[in-house]
């Protein structure tokens, strides 16, 4: 069964500037392989700046459009990454890929992870709220929150700031890929406009 | 007050009583935080007039990060005699786009693009 939330194009890749890294489970903590997020997402943000050169006559003062582009291709990454090896089923030897595609006036990203079954339901209310609220009160009220709390698991702000400060548009599809054992997975889409 | 590893400097000068995050902060959660955390809370409980926060050199920063920094705003703003002043960089692409949050949770918060 698959369903699909937010703004999520399920149609075959019409880019064909596309860039896949794939990770096979693995029994090394998270911990120790926490690192290769930030490495992978800083990797995938450099080979987009071939495809923004920068302009002679650039002044200096400015941000230039590569170095926009990178900094919030590498955020994006980073943070997708982050989220889909915290929240992967490790039990269900289900690979975890992200993929970048290149459009004209675009980019887009898919992550793909398992997510524990019991965890689906949580997942889709949160997703819920994302799709049906103010992002800029959610944000802030996501904040004055985790302030009240010493020990939060995690700081629920990596989507919202992809919404908020990138104005990223982003989409779910959940797939159940076996029934025995139970696995799902999740795909989660941000597109950014460039 | 300092703790420095290979991807990231925090450090507090107690003559300017400045606070410098430099490098690239993307740690895998609060616990992993906590040290700086810890170093920002010392910082608010000897309530200086004003903190100034540099991260002029900030280059990276995840939304654990993100969080991190933000409680520590709020933790300045109920602390009503400490004025804070937030230096940033408008050469660090996602300094232009974030950091105006911070305003949000403090409108007295300065925000200086140095």
């Amino acid at each position: 069964m698959t369903q699909l939330f937010g703004d999520f194009s399920d149609e075959p890749i019409s880019s064909e500037e596309y860039l896949i890294l794939g990770f096979s489970p693995s029994s090394v903590p998270l911990k120790q392989r926490w690192r290769n997020n930030g490495l992978s997402a800083d990797f995938m943000a450099d080979y987009l700046t071939t495809f923004f050169p920068t302009s002679d006559d650039a002044d200096n003062s400015i941000v230039s459009k590569q170095a926009e582009v990178k900094s919030a291709a590498g955020y994006i990454a980073n943070e997708l990454l982050e989220n889909a090896m915290k929240f992967n089923d490790e039990s269900s030897q289900y690979p975890v890929s992200i993929q970048l595609q290149l459009h004209d006036d675009h980019i887009v990203f898919c992550v793909t992870n398992s997510v524990f079954p019991k965890k689906v339901e949580n997942f889709l209310a949160y997703i819920h709220k994302l799709t049906h609220s103010d992002p800029q009160e959610l944000y802030l009220n996501q904040l004055e929150r985790n302030a009240e709390e010493e020990n939060e698991s995690g700081s629920g702000l990596g989507l919202l700031t992809m919404i908020n400060d990138y104005m990223a548009k982003i989409g779910w599809k959940f797939e159940t890929i076996t029934e025995e054992p139970k696995v799902i997975a999740v795909t989660t889409m941000v597109r950014l406009s460039v | 007050m300092e703790i420095k590893t290979e991807d990231y400097h925090v450090s507090y000068d107690t003559e300017t009583t400045t606070i410098y995050c430099r490098g690239s902060l993307r740690l895998s959660g609060m616990e992993e935080y906590t040290p700086i955390v810890q170093l920002f809370t010392q910082v608010v409980d000897m309530e200086p007039a004003l903190i100034s926060f540099n991260l002029t050199e900030l280059q990276f920063l995840n939304s654990s990060g993100i969080n991190v920094l933000s409680k520590f705003i709020i933790k300045v703003r109920q602390k009503k005699k400490v004025q804070m002043v937030v230096q940033g960089s408008q050469k660090i692409p996602w300094q232009g786009k974030s950091l105006k949050n911070l305003q949000r949770l403090m409108p007295n918060l300065q925000l200086e693009w140095l």
